[in-house]
C-alpha cells in the first residue's frame, strides 16, 4: 500500500496550476492517513470552496466538497452522526477564516474530533488574487492594489485561543515535518488544526515579487522560525523578528473532545 | 429535542448559527442519518446557502419554519405565512422542494413524519412551513403506536452515483458504505464528478432535479375539498384554515367550498378543478398574497387574495365580510 492508492486515478489531471503548493499538502496528509492504516471506506474527506477545497474530489474515499466556508460545518454533521468515520477536512485561508471563520472558532470551542488542514497561500488564488485574512501587510493583490493596510490573522493562535487539541504549523518547503504534523493531528483527540503555509505562483507570487515558484519556497523556508527558537529568543528577551512564520507543534493539550466514541 | 433525542439514541447539537445547523444536518443525512433542523425566518434566510447544496446534491433532510411577521426580525412571537415564497424559490437557481403546512398540532406530529418519508423518498429538502399560530398552539394529540417510515432507497453497487433511475430519483450511497462517493455543489455527472462547464449536462441535471419533484406532485398532493359543489370556494393552508373551519362550523347549511392545502410546494393546482361551480376562490393568507398569486395563474375562475399582516390570525367576522362581499 502507498499513499498513492487514495487517490482517485480516473480525476486527473488536478485543477492545481503549475508550481502550486497545494499538491504537497494532499500527498503529506494522504501519506499521513496511510500511517494510520484506517479504511478508505471509514475516512471522509470535507471541504468548503476555493483551490484547497478540491482536493477531496481526487481522494477515492466518500468526500463531501460543499459551500464557501461551511466545510467544518458538514464535517461536524458527519462526525456527530457518525463518530466511526474519520473526518478530514482540507481548507485554505479565505475559506477558514473569513467566510468560516466563525465555524472555525466553534468547532475549536467544542473540540470536535476533526482533523483540519488549511492550505494557506494568503490569498483567494481560485476566484482571482483577492486579499485574504492572512494576506501580510503591504502585499499586493487584486483588492490591495497599494499594498494590504489589515492586519493578518495568525491562525494557529486564533486555533490555541479558541480551544483547539492539536496546532501545528509547516510550508509546503518542510514536507516530512507537515506528514507528522498531520499524523499527530489524526492521531489526537478532539479538534486538529494544521496550516501549511503554501506558495500560490499565479495569484499571490507574481503580485510580490517571487518571479519563481522556487524563490517563494525558499522565502518560506528562510522566514520559517522554529518554536524552539522563538521561545528562546523570548526567554532571553532577545527581539523576535516580526516577519517570520513560527514553525512546529504550538499546542498539543487533552481537553474534553466532542464526537469521540467512548 | 435537546431532551428527547439522546434518550432515543439520537444525537442532538446546537449549531453556532443557522448556516451552520443546515450544514450540519446535511453531513449527517450523507451518513445515513434521518436528519432536521428548526427556526424562524431570520434564520431561515441564513440556511438558503446550505439550502441550495441539498438540493443539488439531493440530500434528504427536514427543516421547520415557524413563520413569524418578517421583514428582517420583524415580529419574532407574531405569526406569519411570508415564507412561503422564499421556501420555494429562495436559494439561487432553479431547483424544486416540497413544503408542507400544519394546522394543529396533530398535523405538527402527522406532517413532520411524513416530511423525513417525502425527503427520503425524494432526496430532497423538505420544509414544514409552520406558524406562530401552530407553533404556539396547546391542543390535544393523538400519538399512534407506530408511524410508518419509508427508507431510503439505497444505490446498487457498481452504479453511478448520481444516474437517476426511470422515477428520477438516485439510489442513495451513504457514507461508510465503501461507495467512495464524490459529494459537490458544482455542476456534476452522473459520476458526481464536476463538470460545471458543459451546457447540456448542467441544462439535464437541473431539470432532472424539477422534474422528479413536480412530476410527482400528484402522488405527494396533502389537501381536502369540501362542499365541491359551492360556488364560493375558500383556500386555505396552515393556521387559517382554522378559521375557515370556524365559520363552516358557524354556518353548516351555507354551503362554504373549501378547498384546504396540506402540501403547498409541489402545489396541487388540478384541485382547483375539483370545484365545478365555483365563481369565487377566496384566499386568506397571513401574508400579502403568495399563494393567491399561485392560484391566479392556474385559474380562469376570479380569485381573491385576503391579506392579513400583523400577526394575528384572520377572524371569523373578517371571512365572513370577504364572504358577504362576494356572494
Amino acid at each position: 500500500m502507498s499513499f498513492e492508492d487514495w487517490y482517485r486515478q480516473d480525476r486527473l489531471p488536478h485543477i492545481y496550476c503549475a508550481g502550486c503548493g497545494n499538491g504537497t499538502v494532499v500527498n503529506c496528509t494522504l501519506a499521513a492517513v496511510e500511517q494510520m492504516a484506517w479504511k478508505k471506506e471509514d475516512t471522509v474527506f470535507v471541504s468548503g470552496i476555493g483551490c484547497s477545497s478540491r482536493a477531496p474530489g481526487y481522494i477515492v474515499t466518500d468526500s463531501l466538497h460543499t459551500t464557501h466556508g461551511r466545510a467544518i460545518a458538514f464535517a461536524t454533521g458527519v462526525k456527530l452522526a457518525n463518530p466511526d468515520l474519520h473526518v478530514v477536512v482540507f481548507t485554505g485561508d479565505g475559506d477558514l477564516a473569513a467566510i468560516g471563520g466563525n465555524h472555525f472558532i466553534h468547532a475549536c470551542r467544542r473540540n470536535i474530533d476533526l482533523t483540519v488542514v488549511c492550505m494557506n497561500n494568503q490569498i483567494y488564488g481560485m476566484t482571482g488574487g483577492q486579499g485574504s485574512p492572512t494576506t501580510p501587510l503591504g502585499c499586493l493583490s487584486s483588492t490591495t492594489p497599494y499594498g494590504c493596510a489589515e492586519t493578518p490573522f495568525d491562525l494557529c493562535d486564533l486555533a490555541i485561543a479558541a480551544g483547539a487539541n492539536y496546532v501545528s504549523r509547516w510550508t509546503s518547503y518542510h514536507v516530512k515535518e507537515l506528514e507528522k504534523a498531520v499524523l499527530a493531528g489524526l492521531q489526537t483527540p478532539g479538534f486538529s488544526f494544521i496550516e501549511a503555509l503554501v506558495q500560490c505562483p499565479t495569484a499571490f507570487g507574481r503580485r510580490n515579487k517571487f518571479k519563481q515558484v522556487a524563490d517563494h519556497v525558499e522565502y518560506l523556508r528562510s522566514h520559517s522560525m522554529l518554536k524552539a527558537k522563538h521561545d528562546r529568543l523570548l526567554e532571553q528577551g532577545e527581539p523576535v523578528p516580526t516577519d517570520m512564520f513560527i514553525v512546529g507543534e504550538l499546542m498539543r493539550r487533552n481537553r474534553p473532545a466532542l464526537g469521540v466514541k467512548p | 429535542m435537546a431532551v428527547k433525542l439522546p434518550k432515543k439514541g439520537g444525537v442532538f447539537i446546537q449549531m453556532e448559527d443557522e448556516i451552520a445547523s443546515m450544514a450540519s444536518i446535511i453531513g449527517a443525512s450523507w451518513t445515513g442519518a434521518r436528519a432536521m433542523t428548526a427556526t424562524s425566518g431570520p434564520g431561515f434566510s441564513l440556511m438558503m446557502e446550505n439550502i441550495g447544496y441539498a438540493a443539488m446534491t439531493e440530500t434528504p433532510c427536514v427543516v421547520v419554519n415557524i413563520q413569524r411577521g418578517g421583514p428582517s426580525t420583524g415580529q419574532p412571537t407574531m405569526g406569519a405565512q411570508g415564507d412561503m415564497m422564499q421556501c420555494r424559490f429562495g436559494s439561487h437557481g432553479d431547483y424544486s422542494v416540497i413544503a408542507l403546512c400544519p394546522a394543529s398540532v396533530q398535523e405538527m406530529y402527522e406532517l413532520t413524519a411524513k416530511a423525513f418519508n417525502l425527503a427520503d423518498k425524494y432526496r430532497v429538502p423538505v420544509f414544514l412551513m409552520a406558524d406562530e399560530v401552530v407553533g404556539h398552539m396547546r391542543e390535544k394529540i393523538i400519538i399512534p403506536d407506530s408511524v410508518e417510515q419509508v427508507p431510503r432507497k439505497a444505490l446498487v453497487k457498481g452504479t453511478l452515483p448520481f444516474k437517476a433511475d426511470s422515477d428520477l430519483i438516485p439510489g442513495f450511497p451513504q457514507f461508510g458504505k465503501s461507495y467512495g462517493v464524490h459529494v459537490t455543489g458544482l455542476t456534476h455527472d452522473e459520476r458526481g464528478y464536476p463538470c460545471a462547464t458543459n451546457p447540456k449536462l448542467h441544462e439535464s441535471l437541473v431539470m432532472r432535479l424539477v422534474d422528479k419533484i413536480e412530476s410527482a406532485r400528484r402522488e405527494m398532493a396533502d389537501f381536502d375539498i369540501l362542499n365541491p359543489d359551492a360556488e364560493l370556494v375558500f383556500i386555505a393552508y396552515g393556521a387559517p384554515v382554522r378559521t375557515v373551519q370556524q365559520i363552516m362550523h358557524d354556518h353548516p347549511h351555507d354551503n362554504i367550498g373549501f378547498l384546504r392545502i396540506r402540501t403547498v410546494w409541489p402545489f396541487p393546482e388540478y384541485a382547483l378543478g375539483e370545484f365545478k361551480n365555483a365563481r369565487h376562490f377566496l384566499v386568506p393568507e397571513m401574508n400579502l398574497g403568495q399563494i393567491a398569486r399561485e392560484i391566479e395563474r392556474h385559474t380562469k375562475v376570479s380569485v381573491t387574495s385576503l391579506p392579513k399582516l400583523g400577526g394575528e390570525l384572520h377572524t371569523p367576522a373578517e371571512l365572513l365580510a370577504a364572504r358577504e362581499a362576494y356572494r
